[in-house]
């Protein structure tokens, strides 16, 4: 059964739930925002939740991981989504360390992974070059030459790529923009010589960066796994990640809904609670609606990860596709059903509202998963 | 588990010997049969389809074999259903009274009333139609006015009642009747099953905007009716009628994967009647709308699954009360997305310059209007949703429903 719960699963969620609510609320993604805190997540609750074996999750035992599965992860994810909590869970723990997992050598396995799940490696997957997702629309030059790896170019909207510690980095050595083929991800550590990387403060108040790299020269065993074929992999990594960030929306939908809906039953106007008036009770419920087709799609998702990877292409698209769309609805409803305050940078649902845009747009929006499903389906 | 991979061998084995292969799906609306006193089979083999289902007592699998059922657990219920979509089995018998009247009759009916009812409708004597809705009574359906007096003996019925699907071809009615006109609207109702052979009754087909004239009015003029044709109790019948509606709703959520037409599916309906440059469709909006419409699809799909999983682990679901609401607006809005695919070929009434698979679209699509009214129209489940699963306040006044 992929769309309930197992009992080690739930168990998972309720002690996550209980972790984030007492040390990751809210508010904390408030104070590191008004402080403007330079690393902009707490380096101190990444080493708990790395205690707590999230950053290891999905990784086999072999390399000190959990080997929860996706679903495992995705209840975190979902967890951490209700609290908007900040940390390198996506970019290290999924992305990174999926991109590690399929793409690199057993040599790099062993010596990134353990290090990543004892949460003294954070990743960033430097991808993008222009302002929408095209992953293969890659102009960053990769130039190998003998023992070495010659990296330039530009990337931008890089998540965690001002703080990671190792940058991931996708380049081209050979092929034009838009080929599949000819792709490299070469392993760049944040401190090499030739990188400018500055961080892009960001309407979710979350972490980005648009980053250089300017004849940036290392070894030739920095690149991930064999040259020019990362695109052979690059998909079900992007996959991985699209999942996993679906299942975080899916959790702060859910959180902004549940507060909408404790607002329609609190808030009394002209004498009775708003939650009486029809007009607002079927847009509640039409959102509820949309949040079960949600949550039946994630699960299917994460399962299709371990389970059924031949599905994972088509629905992970669906998944983010849905949420998208879902996180749009339910934030622009939660601000209007709350009325003024929900203008207000007083009130937290402004926080759910920002996050979901950024959302939307990492690892494709609702025009580029539809494209892409209608495609794997041949139309 | 092991007596349950037994029952499926078995069950497999039995409905591959059993089930002619003239009667599998598609099932058309000509060849289904529905019994009755005029009830009447297609083909030969489907009256040996339906006799050999009905003998196993598989009309009703999961109903006691004392009322001619198949005393199936649920769980072999379940089985028995993958298996007959496995092998696309037609459904032998449609009844209302299968689906509606007979889950019921066996929570509220007398000891009496099974006897005389469950087997009769288990063997498909008598067919039977739904007396709910009247002319002022529609979603507010507990304002209903048909009146049963208390004569003694029996009721006296008068009154009329609307949206009796097939009440010109069947032979009883289950009806909501006014008992208490003093009591509170929902408490003077009772639930009355009516011998449509009595005088005083008759009915009146109505033309739809489909062509299509299912569903009929049926008027009680000094209808006399036994007391013992009472269910659940006097000014009990709201209870009853809740009990139904859930089935009823169940049934239209499903209404899809039974639907009785032969449907194009929009994706072959789109390689049939639009351009494709390169692989992809070339009208990009028809394009976005088709693959807006399966990706929600795929998800309702999922979600149907996800509560049974639900179900089947014990676990309660909330999905039940979104489907009915999701799976009706979907259905529309395939209609209208067939249509626009198939331009001015979707548009036809009538042969000639039209397939007949065109034809049945066009009317398809003025069908599939009632389906977001029929069963609880759209804007009811929505209010279902937000008072039981959302648990929003009562609306003030008005508004109120089961």
């Amino acid at each position: 059964m992929a769309l309930v719960l197992n009992e080690e699963q739930r168990l998972l969620a309720e002690t996550a739930r209980e972790f984030l609510a007492e040390h990751a609320p809210v508010t904390a993604l408030r104070a590191l925002r008004d402080s403007r805190d330079t690393t902009g997540y707490s380096q101190a609750l990444w080493q708990q939740m790395a205690e707590l074996g999230w950053a290891s999750v999905i990784l086999p035992e072999n390399y000190g991981g959990l080997e929860f599965g996706f679903t495992g992860l995705g209840v975190l994810l979902q967890e951490s989504g209700r609290t908007l909590t900040a940390s390198p869970l996506l970019a290290t723990a999924v992305v990174g360390a999926s991109a590690i997992l399929l793409g690199g050598t057993e040599a790099q396995r062993e010596a990134y992974l353990p290090q990543l799940a004892a949460g003294e490696l954070t990743l960033a997957l430097a991808l993008e070059e222009s302002h929408h997702h095209r992953p293969y629309d890659v102009a960053t030059h990769a130039e190998l030459e003998g023992d070495s790896v010659r990296l330039n170019g530009d990337k931008c909207f890089v998540i965690d790529g001002h703080s990671a510690d190792l940058l991931l980095v996708v380049a081209r050595s050979a092929g034009a923009p838009g080929d599949r083929e000819g792709l490299s991800v070469i392993l760049v550590p944040r401190d090499s010589a030739g990188v400018q990387s500055q961080r892009t403060l960001m309407v979710d108040s979350r972490n980005a960066a648009n980053i250089r790299f300017d004849n940036v020269t290392l070894p030739a065993s920095a690149v991930l796994g064999k040259p020019g074929v990362a695109g052979e992999w690059l998909d079900a990594v992007l996959d991985r990640g699209r999942v996993a960030l679906a299942a975080e929306m899916l959790g702060s939908a859910e959180e902004v809904f549940a507060r909408t809906m404790a607002w329609l039953k609190e808030r009394v106007q002209f004498g009775v609670p708003i939650g009486s008036f029809q007009a607002l009770q079927h847009r509640a419920s039409r959102l509820q609606a949309e949040l079960e087709l949600a949550r039946s799609v994630v699960l299917q998702a994460l399962a299709a990860v371990d389970d059924k990877p031949d599905q994972l292409p088509l629905i992970a698209s669906l998944a983010k596709a849905q949420l998208n769309e879902l996180v749009k609805l339910a934030t622009n409803e939660a601000v209007q059903l709350h009325g003024g305050i929900g203008v207000t940078d007083d009130l937290e649902i402004g926080f759910f509202l920002k996050r979901a845009r950024v959302t939307m747009q990492i690892f494709g929006d609702t025009g580029f998963h539809k494209d892409r499903y209608a495609s794997l389906c041949g139309y | 588990m092991e007596d349950l991979e037994q029952f499926r061998k078995d069950t497999r084995q039995w409905l591959e010997a059993h089930c002619p292969p003239s009667q599998r799906l598609p099932n058309t609306p000509e060849q289904q049969y529905w019994g009755g006193r005029r009830g009447t089979f297609a083909s030969e083999d489907s009256r040996i389809w339906f006799e050999h289902m009905r003998d196993r007592g598989w009309t009703a699998p999961e109903w006691p074999t004392a009322y001619g059922g198949g005393g199936l657990t649920p769980q072999q219920g379940q089985v028995l259903k993958e298996e007959m979509k496995r092998i696309r089995g037609r459904s032998p018998l449609y009844s209302l009274g299968l689906w509606m009247l007979g889950p019921a009759l066996l929570e509220y009916g007398t000891e009496e009333q099974k006897q005389q009812h469950l087997r009769a409708i288990v063997n498909g004597e008598l067919r039977w139609c739904q007396g709910y809705s009247e002319p002022g009574a529609g979603s507010d359906l507990a304002s209903l006015q048909t009146r049963a007096e208390d004569q003694g003996d029996h009721f006296l019925v008068n009154g009329s009642k609307i949206w009796t699907t097939a009440a010109d071809k069947s032979d009883w009615i289950f009806c909501l009747v006014r008992t208490d006109p003093t009591a509170k609207k929902q408490e003077g109702i009772s639930f009355l099953l009516i011998d449509m052979a009595s005088p005083g009754v008759s009915t009146t087909p109505i033309a739809l905007i489909s062509g299509e004239s299912e569903f009929c009015q049926t008027f009680f003029d000094n209808v006399r009716v036994p007391k013992g044709n009472l269910v659940g109790g006097l000014n009990q019948g709201w209870s009853v009628a809740k009990a139904l509606l859930v089935h009823e709703r169940k049934l239209m959520a499903e209404i899809g994967s039974e639907s009785p037409r032969q449907e194009v599916p929009p994706v072959q309906a789109a390689r049939d009647y639009l351009e494709f440059v390169d692989g992809r469709i070339a009208n990009s909006q028809l394009r976005s709308d088709l693959v807006s419409f399966e990706m929600r699809m795929h998800a309702i799909a999922l979600t149907h699954m996800r509560g049974f999983e639900e179900r089947a682990n014990g676990q309660q679901s909330s999905v039940g009360l979104s489907m009915k609401y999701l799976g009706t607006e979907a259905m529309k809005e395939k209609n209208e997305l067939l249509l626009a695919i198939m331009g001015s070929r979707g548009l036809g009434w009538e042969a000639p310059g039209f397939t007949p698979e065109e034809l049945d679209t066009t009317r398809l699509w003025a069908g599939s209007k009632a389906m977001t009214i029929a069963g609880g129209t759209t804007e009811v489940q929505l209010n279902v949703i937000a008072r039981s699963v959302l648990q929003l306040p009562q609306a003030p006044k008005a508004a109120t429903e089961s």
